[in-house]
C-alpha cells in the first residue's frame, strides 16, 4: 500500500496538462462592437449573422448580471479573451491535426472512442473545431453531423438562420445574448426522417488558452420517427485566471423521434460554466438527458425542456459532484405545453470539502397541457459538516388534472453504514467511497461506459484524496 | 498457543457519556460456542459492538485481547481482518452496492488476494444453496429492500464466506420465522463444522440454540455479567426467565 497524502484537490494530472499557445489569431481581452466585428469577419459570417451579433452585443449590454444565483464577481468580461482560433485548419483526418492538439486528444482518449464506439466525432480545442469525421455508413444515411461554420454557408443554410437562437433568444439572459454576439464553432446535426442511429456521435471540447472564454454552439435537429444518441465532453486545464464557458445547446426533436443527449462536464477549477441548454419536443417524440457535471469553479446549469406535442417526454438523469471552492447551481426545467405529456427529473447531488451544491427545478404546466404528468426526485449526499446542499424547486400547475409529483431527501453519510463496511474489513476511506459511489450508481449506470467508469474513479480519487 | 482466543478484562463502556457496561471480564477459547443472555437493555449489543470496536462506544477501563494482542484501540477493519466478525441485529442498508461484489471486496480484504469473478461465484454458490439463497440475490443492492429474515441470512452468508475465527452473532435469530431460524441455525452449525472458530451468540430466546452444541453460558443483567454456567442454564432460563439474576 501506497501512503496516502490528504489533499485538498483531486489528482487532475488527465486533464491538468497543458501546451503553450499557439494561436493562429486572438482577439484582444474585453467587449467591444469593433471586437465582435472583428470575430464576424474573422469567421467568415454571412452578413444576417454579422448584424445578429451585433444585436445580441446590444442585448448583452442592457441586461443585469443575474442576482439569484451564485457569485460571479470574479468573472471580469474586460479580461476575458472572447476568440482564440487554433494554429489549423479543420482536418478530416486524424493524421493531419497538429501534433500538439492531437496529443491533447490522445491523452484524453478521443480517437480511441471514435474508433471503438462511436458513429463520429467533432473535437473542438479553443474556439475552434479542429477535427471533424463521421463514419461513411452513417453520412450514407444521410445524416450531417458538421461544424456550424460550414452549415451556415453549405446546403442547409436556411435550416440554419431558421434555428439558430430561436429555441434560445438572446434575450432569454445576459450570457445567452453575449453567447450570440461571439459564438464560435461547434456542431450542427441533423437526422432524417426515419433513420436510427445506433452508435452516438461525439464532441470533445477543450479550452486550452489561459483567460479565454468558449462559446461553442450546438444545434442539433431530428427529424420525425428517428433516434440519435449524442455526446459531450468538455475539461480544460487549470490556471490562475478566470476563463469563461458560455456555451449553447438548441435541439429540436421531431414526432415520435427520440433524442439522448449525455454531457459530462469536467472543466477546471477556475472555470465560469454559464451553459444554456434547451430542447422542444414534438408529439410522441422524447428527450433523455444525461448530465454530470463535475467540475467548474461556478455552474449555472438548467437545461430544459419545451413538451410541445402531445404525448411528449422528458427525462432527464443528473449527478453533480461539488468539492472544495466550488459552487454548482444545476438543476432542470420543463414546460409541459401539450396534453398528456410526461416527465420524469431524477438528480443526485454530492457535496464535500465545503463545496456547495443547489438543485433548482422549474416544473411548468400549461392549461392545455391535460393529464400531463411530472416526477421530480433529488437527493444529495454531504460527505462532511462544512459542505452545503440546498433544494429549491418551482412548480407552476395551471390545469387541474395534471400529476405532478416532488421528493427530495438530504442525508450525510451514517456512520452506522462505515461501521458496517469496516467490519467486513473494508478501511474507512473505502467505506466511504462505495457509499457514495453507491449513491451515485442509478445515474452512472445511464452514463456512457467509459463515462462511468471515469466518474467512479473521480469519486475515488475526490474520496480518498490520494495522490498519484 | 496456549492463551485465549479472545480475553476481555475489566471493560468499562460508554455511550455519550453514560457507562452501559462495568467491568465485564470474559474469556472465549479456541473453537468454543458462548452464549450471552440477558433481558432486553443489559448492554449485551453493547459489548458485541465494543469487541468490534464500533466508535460509538468508548472503552474508559480495561482492555481487549484477541490472539494476544492488545485490540482495544485498533480500527474496525483492522479487528474485521484480524479474525472478529460481528452479525448486526439490524444490518444497514446500503444502496448502490450489489452483495455479490460488497462480498467479493470484503473476501479481498481478509486474503489480501484478488479474487476472480468465476472464482468466487464458485465459492458463494455452496453457501448459499445451504441458506436456501437464490443466486440471484449476489446483484442485489446490499441488504436493501430484504426482509428481515433475508437479511440474517445474508449476514451468515457473510460468516461463512469470510471464515472469522470469532463470530459474534448479535440476536441474528429474533424476528424470524421458524423455517427461517432452522436455516440460519443451520448456517452457524456449518461455521462450527467448517471453519472451527469461536461463537459468542447473543440473544435472549433460546430456540437459535436447540442445534447448536454450547460450551457456556453468560446472563448479563444491567451492564454486568452476573452468571456463569454449562448449556443446562439455557432450559433454566427458557422456562424462568431472568429474575432470579435480577436481584
Amino acid at each position: 500500500m501506497k501512503e496516502k497524502t490528504k489533499v485538498s484537490d483531486i489528482d487532475r494530472n488527465m486533464y491538468d496538462f497543458r501546451y503553450d499557445e499557439k494561436d493562429a489569431y486572438k482577439v484582444q481581452e474585453g467587449l467591444t462592437p469593433a471586437i465582435v466585428e472583428q470575430i464576424s469577419k474573422e469567421k467568415k459570417d454571412p452578413e444576417w449573422m454579422r448584424e445578429f451579433r451585433l444585436h445580441c452585443l446590444d442585448i448583452y449590454n442592457q441586461i443585469p448580471i443575474p442576482d439569484w444565483g451564485p457569485s460571479i464577481d470574479g468573472l471580469d468580461m474586460d479580461n476575458i479573451v472572447t476568440y482564440v482560433r487554433p494554429n489549423t485548419k479543420m482536418q478530416g483526418d486524424w493524421k493531419d491535426v497538429p501534433q500538439d492538439i492531437k496529443d491533447t486528444f490522445e491523452r484524453l482518449g478521443i480517437p480511441q472512442a471514435e474508433r471503438k464506439s462511436l458513429a463520429g466525432v467533432g473535437a473542438q480545442y479553443d474556439s475552434e473545431l479542429v477535427y471533424h469525421n463521421v463514419k461513411d455508413e452513417v453520412a450514407q444515411q444521410g445524416v450531417v453531423y458538421s461544424d456550424i461554420e460550414s452549415a451556415l454557408h453549405g446546403e442547409y443554410a436556411d435550416l440554419i438562420r431558421s434555428h439558430f437562437m430561436k429555441l434560445v433568444p438572446p434575450t432569454d439572459h445576459k450570457f445567452a445574448a453575449l453567447h450570440g454576439a461571439v459564438w464560435s464553432g461547434g456542431s450542427f446535426v441533423y437526422v432524417p426522417e426515419g433513420v436510427h442511429l445506433t452508435i452516438p456521435l461525439q464532441s470533445y471540447f477543450r479550452l486550452n488558452a489561459k483567460g479565454a472564454g468558449q462559446f461553442e454552439h450546438t444545434l442539433i435537429i431530428v427529424e420525425d420517427n428517428a433516434y440519435l444518441h449524442f455526446i459531450e465532453g468538455c475539461s480544460a486545464p487549470k490556471y490562475n485566471v478566470a476563463n469563461l464557458h458560455a456555451g449553447c445547446v438548441e435541439l429540436y426533436v421531431g414526432k415520435n423521434s427520440t433524442l439522448r443527449y449525455s454531457t459530462i462536464e469536467n472543466w477546471s477549477k477556475n472555470m465560469y460554466n454559464l451553459n444554456t441548454k434547451r430542447a422542444i419536443v414534438a408529439e410522441g417524440g422524447k428527450i433523455e438527458w444525461v448530465s454530470g457535471s463535475f467540475g467548474s469553479h461556478t455552474s449555472y446549469l438548467y437545461p430544459m425542456s419545451v413538451l410541445q406535442g402531445r404525448g411528449a417526454r422528458c427525462e432527464f438523469t443528473g449527478i453533480t459532484f461539488a468539492g472544495k471552492g466550488q459552487e454548482l447551481d444545476t438543476g432542470a426545467k420543463v414546460v409541459h405545453n401539450a396534453p398528456d405529456t410526461s416527465s420524469y427529473i431524477n438528480t443526485k447531488s454530492i457535496s464535500k470539502d465545503g463545496g456547495v451544491s443547489v438543485f433548482r427545478s422549474a416544473v411548468v404546466v400549461k392549461p392545455q397541457a391535460k393529464r400531463s404528468k411530472s416526477a421530480v426526485s433529488c437527493q444529495s449526499l454531504m460527505v462532511d459538516n462544512i459542505s452545503r446542499s440546498d433544494t429549491i424547486p418551482a412548480m407552476d400547475i395551471r390545469t387541474n388534472d395534471a400529476d405532478v409529483g416532488h421528493e427530495a431527501r438530504i442525508g450525510k453519510i451514517s456512520d452506522e453504514a462505515v461501521f458496517y463496511l469496516m467490519s467486513r474489513g473494508i478501511s474507512e476511506e473505502d467505506a466511504r467511497a462505495m457509499i457514495v459511489s453507491g449513491f451515485a450508481d442509478n445515474v452512472s449506470k445511464e452514463l456512457p461506459l467509459e463515462y462511468a467508469v471515469e466518474m467512479n474513479n473521480l469519486i475515488n480519487l475526490e474520496m480518498k484524496g490520494a495522490i498519484g | 498457543m496456549a492463551e485465549n482466543l479472545l480475553q476481555v478484562e475489566n471493560l468499562n463502556v460508554n455511550v455519550d457519556d453514560k457507562e452501559i457496561l462495568h467491568g465485564i471480564d470474559l474469556e472465549i477459547g479456541r473453537q468454543e460456542t458462548h452464549v450471552l443472555m440477558g433481558p432486553n437493555g443489559a448492554g449485551k449489543s453493547t459489548l458485541g459492538n465494543t469487541l468490534m470496536g464500533n466508535p460509538r462506544y468508548t472503552v474508559t477501563n480495561g482492555r481487549i485481547l484477541f490472539n494476544g494482542q492488545d485490540i482495544t484501540k485498533e480500527s474496525v477493519d483492522k479487528r474485521a481482518k484480524a479474525g472478529i466478525f460481528l452479525s448486526f441485529q439490524a444490518p444497514i442498508e446500503v444502496p448502490g452496492i450489489s452483495l455479490g461484489d460488497f462480498l467479493r471486496s470484503a473476501m479481498e480484504q481478509r486474503t489480501g488476494k484478488r479474487m476472480r469473478v468465476m472464482e468466487f461465484r464458485k465459492a458463494v454458490q455452496e453457501n448459499m444453496e445451504l441458506l436456501n439463497m437464490d443466486m440471484s440475490y449476489l446483484e442485489r443492492d446490499l441488504n436493501v429492500g430484504f426482509s428481515g429474515g433475508e437479511k440474517k441470512k445474508a449476514e451468515v452468508l457473510q460468516l461463512l464466506m469470510l471464515r472469522p475465527e470469532l463470530a459474534i452473532l448479535d440476536e441474528t435469530d429474533s424476528g424470524l420465522d421458524v423455517d427461517a431460524v432452522r436455516t440460519v441455525s443451520k448456517g452457524i452449525e456449518q461455521y462450527q463444522k467448517t471453519v472451527k472458530g469461536s461463537l459468542l451468540i447473543i440473544t435472549h430466546s433460546t430456540k437459535i440454540l436447540e442445534a447448536l452444541n454450547v460450551d457456556l453460558v453468560h446472563v448479563m443483567v444491567q451492564g454486568e455479567l452476573v452468571a456463569i454456567g454449562d448449556d443446562s442454564m439455557i432450559e433454566e432460563i427458557n422456562e424462568q426467565g431472568f429474575a432470579k439474576y435480577e436481584a
